[in-house]
Parts: C-alpha cells; sequence; structure tokens
C-alpha cells in the first residue's frame, strides 16, 4: 500500500521539475532505489499509470536503477558488497560495517519534451 | 536523437519523500519549542508495541507526564486500551495506509495540550519497512524485536535496524522454548548500528523494563534543556 503513498510524491515531485522546465510532456522519470531500502518495487508504474492520466506525465516510463549495498568493514577498513544474509567483512570476519551505498531513495532526473 | 531536437533530461535529485520530511520538520519544531520528547515505536504486528507502552505507562506515571498517539489501520482496541490508564490518546486511523506520516501527526498533535506533556510516544503500524522512511518529527526511533519472530529480523529488514536509536527484545520469558541466539543477535545488530541502544525485557512478567523506562528519562531530559 505505501507505493501508491509513494507514487503520489512521485508525480508530484517530476510534474513541479517538468513545469520549471518549461516542458510540455514527461516522458521518463528516473529512480534511484537503495538495496537497503526495502522499498519499492514495480507496482509503482501500476500506481503511476492509474495517477498520471489528464497530466503532462501521462504514459512516461518509470526506470529505477537499484543501487547494490557496499559496507566498509569498522575493523579492517575493507570495502565490500552486501551478500544477502550474511554481514561479514570479507576480508577480516568481523560483523557489519559503515554503509557506503545502498539507501537511496530518490528522483535522479526527468526526460522531458 | 535528431529529430526530437526539443528532448532533454532534467537532472532533479530530490528525496522521493521530501515533502513529509519538510512537514515532520514543522512537528519537531512545535515538539521542541514546548521542549517534548516524541518516540516513534515500530515493530511487526504482535511484537509488543502497546504492552510496552503500558509497561512503560506503569512505570514512569509519576515521573513524567505522558500521551500516546496511536495509529492503527482501523480498529481502536489500542487506544481503547491506553485510554483505560488515564493518559491523553489521540488514535489515528490510516485508512489502510501501512504507515504513519508526517501530515497525521500534525493533526493528531493538534489534539494534545502540549505545555501539559513532556513525553509522547507514537505506536506506528506493525510493519518493518516503510514507517523507517515516512518521518514524523521524532525524536528518538525505538524497534522491538520480539523472540518468537526469530533472531534473522536484521537481515530480512536492514533498514529499520539501521535507521533505530534503540532496540527493545521482547519477550524474554520465551527463551527457554524458542530458538533465539541472544549473542548473535545482539553482535549481529550493533555490527550494523554501533550507535543502538539495546534492552532485553519481557512485557509479560516485567523484567528488564526499569533499564528501559529510566534510558527513557534520561532521553526526555536532553529535550528538554
Ligand atoms: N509471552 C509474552 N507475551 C507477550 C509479551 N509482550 C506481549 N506479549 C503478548 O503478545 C501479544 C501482542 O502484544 P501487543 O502488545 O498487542 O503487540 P502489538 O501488536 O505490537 O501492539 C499479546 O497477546 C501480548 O500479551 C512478553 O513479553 N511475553
Ligand atoms: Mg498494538
Ligand atoms: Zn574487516
Ligand atoms: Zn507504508
Amino acid at each position: 500500500m505505501h507505493e501508491l503513498a509513494i507514487t503520489q510524491n512521485i508525480l508530484k515531485i517530476a510534474l513541479s521539475h517538468a513545469e520549471q522546465a518549461q516542458a510540455i510532456r514527461l516522458t521518463a522519470i528516473n529512480l534511484v532505489v537503495g538495496e537497503l531500502t526495502g522499498f519499492v518495487d514495480e507496482s509503482i508504474q501500476f500506481y503511476f499509470d492509474m495517477l498520471s492520466p489528464g497530466t503532462p506525465a501521462q504514459g512516461a516510463r518509470l526506470v529505477i536503477r537499484r543501487v547494490p549495498a557496499r559496507l566498509r568493514c569498522r575493523e579492517c577498513g575493507e570495502e565490500f558488497a552486501l551478500r544477502p544474509l550474511d554481514w561479514k567483512c570479507p576480508r577480516c570476519s568481523a560483523v557489519g560495517g559503515t554503509v557506503l551505498q545502498g539507501r537511496e531513495f530518490c528522483i535522479e532526473s526527468i526526460e522531458v519534451e | 536523437m535528431t529529430q526530437k531536437s526539443k528532448q532533454m533530461q532534467v537532472p532533479i535529485v530530490q528525496d522521493i519523500l521530501s515533502a513529509n520530511d519538510e512537514i515532520a520538520l514543522q512537528n519537531r519544531e512545535t515538539l521542541d519549542r514546548t521542549g517534548i520528547c516524541m518516540v516513534n515505536l515500530m515493530a511487526s504486528p504482535g511484537a509488543g508495541k502497546t504492552s510496552l507502552l503500558l509497561r512503560t505507562i506503569e512505570s514512569l506515571r509519576t515521573k513524567l507526564r505522558m500521551a500516546v498517539i496511536e495509529g492503527d489501520i482501523a480498529s481502536t482496541v489500542d487506544a481503547d486500551r491506553i485510554a483505560q490508564e488515564n493518559i491523553p490518546v489521540v488514535q489515528i486511523n490510516t485508512g489502510g495506509q501501512c504507515h504513519l506520516d508526517a501530515p497525521m501527526l500534525r493533526r493528531a498533535l493538534h489534539q494534545l495540550h502540549l505545555p501539559d506533556l513532556d513525553l509522547i510516544i507514537v505506536e506506528n503500524v506493525g510493519n518493518l519497512i516503510c514507517p523507517v522512511d515516512f518521518h514524523l518529527g521524532e525524536h528518538l526511533n525505538i524497534m522491538i524485536a520480539s523472540v518468537p519472530e526469530g533472531d534473522d529480523k536484521p537481515y530480512k529488514y536492514p533498514g529499520i535496524f539501521l535507521a533505530v536509536d534503540a532496540v527493545v527484545i521482547n519477550k524474554i520469558d520465551l527463551l527457554p522454548y524458542v530458538h533465539f541466539d541472544l549473542a548473535a543477535f545482539r553482535t549481529l545488530v550493533t555490527g550494523m548500528n554501533p550507535d543502538v541502544h539495546i534492552f532485553e525485557v519481557s512485557c509479560e512478567t516485567g523484567v528488564g523494563i526499569a533499564p528501559w523506562a529510566d534510558w527513557l528519562v534520561q532521553q526526555t531530559g536532553k529535550c528538554q534543556d
């Protein structure tokens, strides 16, 4: 259900920037979603198609770029990609680490004409 | 590319929930003006949010002036239970939405007499995903993980474990009956989030409630300076 609330936000932000750019039509919205947000799935396109008719965003594509999680070990400084169900440093086996990327949740850009 | 000359890309880089964040910030300012601490309590359904609220009210009733905001998808059962404790309680029915958001909280705050309060505890909707990202204006984010849910929750829901200030492990009275590796759980949670405070409690027996309540008093004090 939160996909509906999120899609409303996406549409609103995209439309206001399209207006600022004096665009007639919004053709694509590029989203960045980190793996650790556990958020958005493909159903936002469904909600988008429901909410966008009658707006300049009608027919626009939602493009989701998923960002894998990367951590830095707090013990040895090693940087590594998170493997699911395994938050261990591959070098020293310390558990956890500082999240370098994977918590993004933003609109990166829009494509307009 | 050539014939569609008017086509262009507009960079934005704006957080999708920025509109909610702005209202959360306003809520936070409202609270800070009167020195109130607001706690956002999150957990799966049945982990013990209402039970912990009741235990907390019981131990802090004489020390802090408290109010509760109850988020529920449809019912008022939890709010009714809290109201019996003679504590101000505001019920928010989210109408099916799986999380509270900042505009809902703003309406709820309007229904409380803020100068009379030190601490507001919000029982969020039972869900480990989106409540984390919809800020309310809270000072503290607390998660309850209950023993019967198993010790692998941090792997499945890393977002919430990365975001919270404290994890309350509830239902420790069930440890003899359920597989839950406390030490491994603690290591994993502090590995993910080294600043997190971990409490072990049983809302059934009352074990461990005192240190949790003391910590809450201390945190509330920080908001009053
Ligand atoms: N054994 C045991 N049961 C508990 C404990 N805390 C809560 N419960 C039970 O768990 C169920 C759900 O608790 P509740 O507080 O309503 O969870 P909520 O949905 O998170 O608000 C109730 O039946 C409680 O009695 C505990 O520490 N030990
Ligand atoms: Mg409850
Ligand atoms: Zn390491
Ligand atoms: Zn939600």
